[in-house]
């Protein structure tokens, strides 16, 4: 697909008088899944909402592409809420962003993407008709029908249970290759199932800090013996980060 | 469900009248005073066709102003959304109109108005515009801030979001506010049709009131508080099946 890559730049990032990140630069493979990991209040959504635009960056702080075009007309955003519109139909909401923009929706790859998330027949329901995997899958088909290089995604599958959320991990892992993704998690295994890098935000300000990544292409095997290793050492890592 | 609704209802309207004749009997008031039931009954049904009249006047001038106010509630809220400066300007004089008493302000509306429906209506408008504004513009602001997130990073026109967001999501404010208006607007009125007034249910009951024909002056107060029941509860089932996503949580009768 050609995605290109990420590179962010901050000196730092106070919120109110609380130092929540420190300086660093990280710079975002193309094409990869980076996931972030960290205790709450780590700062971890905070560095997903800079680069996604919903928080002014700070003074000498810099984001661009690698093919020097521009970042935020390009990016999806996928919340942990489903953030569906009540009174609209599936198929309005997933083509929401074009509605928005006061474009022509393309009905078309909307239906497409509705199937390929498994909704198809569905398209006429309203949210409060489906449960809540079914409504966070939409709000992945309304990530997909956007068709951005860049995919943002801040604890997406964090509001469904284990069962739908391994599925809905699968169905992402399988739409979204080939873009260049940022996911943030607080699940270890969903960090190690989908990663193609793995980075945990520690300290106070909060720095970045390379994990190492099982072997396998993602979606890894949630029962494969070095995931499960890694796992239980990742969660050390956690547990030191928050004490 | 709903034959059991009916008879709470009739067991209700049953004990009103029984404590009434109590109070009748108890107090031994003269029936200019305080008439009984029967001969307030007797009242309405041999002066129909005068309080009928009386009642069509009121309720044509009630359902006009209530058009009004809303319509003029909903564009004030819209444009003090939509438009920065409007915000700025208009809110507080908004918010000073507020301390006016509205009831004050009735001659001068009969002076300028005239003794006709228009006085009335610009009263009943004026007495739900509040209202429905801040009803209406609370909802407006009051939008998910996650939907508003989303528009952002799809990089929605304000304008659109406007309309396809913050309108639709304040929908359920609005609605309150305007169940809020159908059950005042008859207040709006009744007090113009006291102030100055040729025909109209408060112009009967003043007249009523001054001859001492209480029982006519019952009569008339009961077609106009059924008159504002039947507008409030037209008004509020026509709001809920225009908004069918609204969670309603009290779906069973027995919610706490």
């Amino acid at each position: 697909m050609g995605s290109p890559g990420l590179h962010i730049r901050i000196p730092g990032l106070t919120i109110g008088t609380w130092p929540v990140l420190g300086g660093f630069a990280l710079d975002f493979a193309p094409g990869q899944t980076t996931v972030l990991l960290g205790p709450s209040g780590s700062g971890k959504s905070s560095l997903l909402r800079l680069m996604a635009g919903l928080l002014p960056l700070p003074a000498g702080a810099e984001l661009s592409a690698s093919d020097g075009g521009p970042v935020t007309s390009r990016l999806a955003w996928m919340a942990q809420q489903d953030l569906l519109l009540p009174w609209l139909s599936l198929q309005e909401n997933v083509v929401l962003g074009a509605r928005l923009r006061g474009e022509t929706p393309d009905m078309d790859r909307a239906r497409a993407m509705i199937a390929a998330v498994g909704l198809a027949g569905r398209e006429a329901a309203l949210p409060a008709q489906l449960s809540g995997g079914m409504r966070q899958r939409a709000a992945l088909a309304r990530t997909l029908v956007e068709d951005r290089p860049f995919v943002l995604m801040d604890e997406p599958f964090s509001a469904v249970d284990a069962p739908t959320r391994h599925r809905l991990q699968e169905l992402s892992a399988k739409l979204l290759a080939g873009r260049t993704v940022l996911l943030v998690t607080h699940d270890p295994l969903e960090a190690l199932r989908l990663a193609d890098r793995i980075l945990v935000l520690v300290g106070h300000p909060a720095l970045p800090e390379e994990i190492a990544v099982p072997a396998g292409t993602p979606p890894r095997p949630a029962g494969d013996a070095a995931l499960l290793a890694a796992q239980a050492a990742l969660l050390e890592r956690l547990a030191e980060a928050v004490a | 469900m709903k034959g059991a609704a009916a008879l709470r209802l009739l067991v209700s309207a049953v004990g009103l009248v029984v404590i009434w004749y109590a109070v009748v009997w108890a107090t031994d008031a003269p029936h200019f005073m305080l008439p009984t039931p029967r001969r307030v009954a007797e009242t309405l049904l041999r002066q129909w066709d005068i309080i009928a009249g009386h009642a069509l006047v009121t309720l044509a001038e009630i359902v006009a102003g209530l058009l009004a106010g809303a319509v003029f509630g909903m564009a004030t809220a819209l444009l003090v959304m939509a438009w920065p400066p409007g915000r700025r300007w208009l809110l507080p004089v908004l918010v000073i109109s507020q301390a006016v008493p509205v009831f004050a302000i009735a001659p001068l509306l009969v002076l300028w108005m005239g003794f006709g429906a228009a006085s009335k209506i610009a009263m009943a408008a004026i007495i739900i515009f509040f209202p429905v504004t801040t009803a209406f513009y609370d909802g407006m602001r009051r939008t998910e801030p996650g939907w508003l997130d989303l528009a952002r990073t799809m990089g929605a026109t304000p304008r659109a979001v406007l309309w396809r967001l913050r309108v639709p999501a304040a929908l359920p404010a609005l609605a309150s506010g305007l169940r809020v208006a159908a059950a005042v607007a008859p207040i709006g009125a009744v007090v113009g049709e006291w102030v100055g007034a040729s025909s109209g249910l408060g112009y009967l009951m003043l007249h009523a009131n001054g001859r001492s024909e209480t029982d006519q002056m019952f009569a008339a107060l009961i077609v106009l508080a059924a008159m504002a029941l039947a507008l409030y509860f037209a008004v509020d089932r026509a709001l809920t099946a225009l908004l069918p996503w609204q969670p309603d949580s009290i779906t069973r009768e027995d919610t706490p």
